[in-house]
């Protein structure tokens, strides 16, 4: 626009006043003015009905140092309790099942779906991570963390790089993580497909135990995970911006779930045997993931997809979306959904045929066969005095695990083998 | 109509669309005076970083994928 008389000049600066006013209304600004320390903190319950609940606290601290470093330290505790599916299906009597230790029994009722309830664990996570400006143009972080729970340990490093072009409109990013973890299941690692044995069927506690051990392997065993990702953030206008990411990632090891079982039916759909699952030992996956995220005069509203693939055959598609609305400059509540579609690993199965051959890779889980799944969640967020804020969030959960297309025989059919999984997610969280 | 009549529309309609979004990057992007909105806190892509790492932990230990947003990472033995 060119300026050509004192009048437009006058209506100019009148039309930069009013978008400065209106500006002071809409950007709430929320992180803290006057000094370089930054704390967020959150404690979340997750409880699935009749199943898993969780408790979990999460404490993040930020520290600048200067312009150029920022150290980043998080603390993750939480505690698991509950029963979760163990993989074997219903029946029309009740079921006994070993406990994963060996010792004892648990007992499920008539055309119950089987939960094991020894589901216990406690897990502490601690992660740092440093941020450096190099220079104008790139930025580099590296971190470190290591968790610990009681049948699993994990250590991990962290590095990326990224670099700004186009006056800092565009910014790529590549950023790389590896870790070890060891795996020491309660009672040892199954043996894979190997039977379930019961106490029941041993004359004393010495033949079973004996029994027991041939079902199991010696010592721990590891995994080892290595990440890439390649990202690029791009600003569109005022407003809007996108991130496109790209990650690469292999697993090699203990994949499998020494928790869980399947159940060996006859063509009438009695069960026959439980067999422990087995999963292969590498796994490559690809993502894709796309967001775009935009300014609104009394909000924010981001959408994002993602696509996941990997050589056991499990794709998935995931749409997400959070809608911010500020009330009014100290106080906002917030829209979330998300859809997550998923389809079953090639070696899933519901459970095992008797008389088949015994497969090499199996698994019930699940947590791997064909699935949707949504979320729809609330927030509420509260700016206080001095740059704190409070924020509430509930959200729910639930999972509607599919048939993948497997003919159920005989009292199967009277069950529901795929039953939907319900959860409640509340959290308070604060900054400051 | 056959399929040969369309098959030079779709592809020019798509030669039409890769120009655009050609030109179209060509204008990408703002002045460092104009990222007003763009440097609002709330519009960080780690804005709610807690909330997107525990929902992060929940999806990982009850779904098949993980990861994606940013490194999938783990660490946990609940999948």
């Amino acid at each position: 626009m060119q300026l050509t008389s004192k009048q437009s000049i006058a209506s100019a600066l009148a039309l930069a006043s009013c978008s400065l006013l209106s500006q002071q209304v809409s950007a709430v600004e929320m992180t803290p003015t006057n000094d370089d320390w930054k704390v967020d903190a959150a404690i979340m319950y997750y409880g699935e009905q009749d199943r898993v609940q969780a408790a979990e606290v999460i404490g993040n601290v930020q520290k600048a140092f200067g312009d150029s470093s920022l150290l980043d330290l998080k603390i993750v505790v939480d505690s698991l309790t509950g029963a979760s599916a163990s993989g074997a299906v219903a029946q029309d009597e009740s079921q006994t099942f070993t406990r994963p230790s060996g010792d004892g029994q648990y007992t499920v009722d008539v055309g119950e779906t089987p939960l094991d309830d020894t589901f216990h664990d406690t897990r502490v996570q601690l992660s740092a991570n440093w941020q450096e400006v190099l220079n104008q143009d790139w930025t580099g972080n590296v971190g470190v963390y290591g968790s610990k729970e009681f049948d699993y340990l994990s250590m991990g490093i962290n590095a990326g790089l990224e670099r700004s072009f186009n006056k800092n409109n565009t910014t790529l990013a590549l950023s790389g993580a590896f870790s070890n973890d060891v795996v020491d299941p309660v009672g040892g690692r199954p043996v894979a497909m190997s039977q379930m044995v019961f106490r029941g069927n041993y004359a004393t506690d010495t033949d079973y135990q004996a029994a027991f051990d041939q079902t199991r392997l010696d010592g721990d065993d590891t995994k080892q995970t290595s990440d890439i990702m390649f990202g690029v953030t791009q600003i569109i206008n005022r407003n809007w911006l996108m991130q496109a990411n790209y990650g690469l990632s292999s697993v090699s090891g203990y994949m499998t779930d020494p928790y869980k079982i399947l159940s060996e039916v006859d063509v009438n759909g009695q069960t026959q045997a439980y067999r422990y699952e087995n999963r292969p030992d590498s796994r490559l996956k690809h993502s894709v993931f796309l967001l775009t995220k935009g300014a609104l005069d009394s909000g924010v509203v981001d959408f994002s997809y993602r696509y996941s693939t990997d050589d056991w055959d499990i794709q998935s598609h995931t749409l997400e979306t959070h809608y911010r609305y500020y009330f009014s400059p100290s106080m906002y509540g917030q829209l979330h959904l998300r859809y997550y579609q998923q389809q079953a690993a090639e070696f899933y199965q519901p459970f095992l045929m008797s008389g088949d051959a015994i497969p090499e890779f199996a698994s019930a889980d699940y947590r791997i066969g064909d699935m949707t799944a949504y979320t729809i969640g609330l927030k509420f967020g509260q700016r206080l005095s001095g740059g704190h804020e409070l924020s509430y969030r509930i959200e729910y959960y639930q999972q509607n695990p599919e048939n993948n297309g497997t003919e159920l025989p005989g009292q199967l059919q009277n069950y529901d083998l795929f039953p939907a999984v319900k959860a409640i997610v509340a959290q308070v969280s604060y900054s400051f | 109509m056959t399929k040969a009549f369309y098959k030079p529309l779709a592809k020019a309609a798509v030669a039409l669309a890769i120009v655009n979004i050609l030109a179209g990057c060509s204008s990408l992007g703002v002045q460092p005076w104009e990222k007003d909105q763009l440097a609002r806190a709330d519009m960080a892509l780690n804005s709610e970083k807690l909330d997107l790492a525990l929902d992060d932990h929940i999806y990982f230990s009850k779904e098949g994928t993980s990861g994606g947003r940013s490194l999938a990472g783990g660490g946990c033995g609940c999948n």
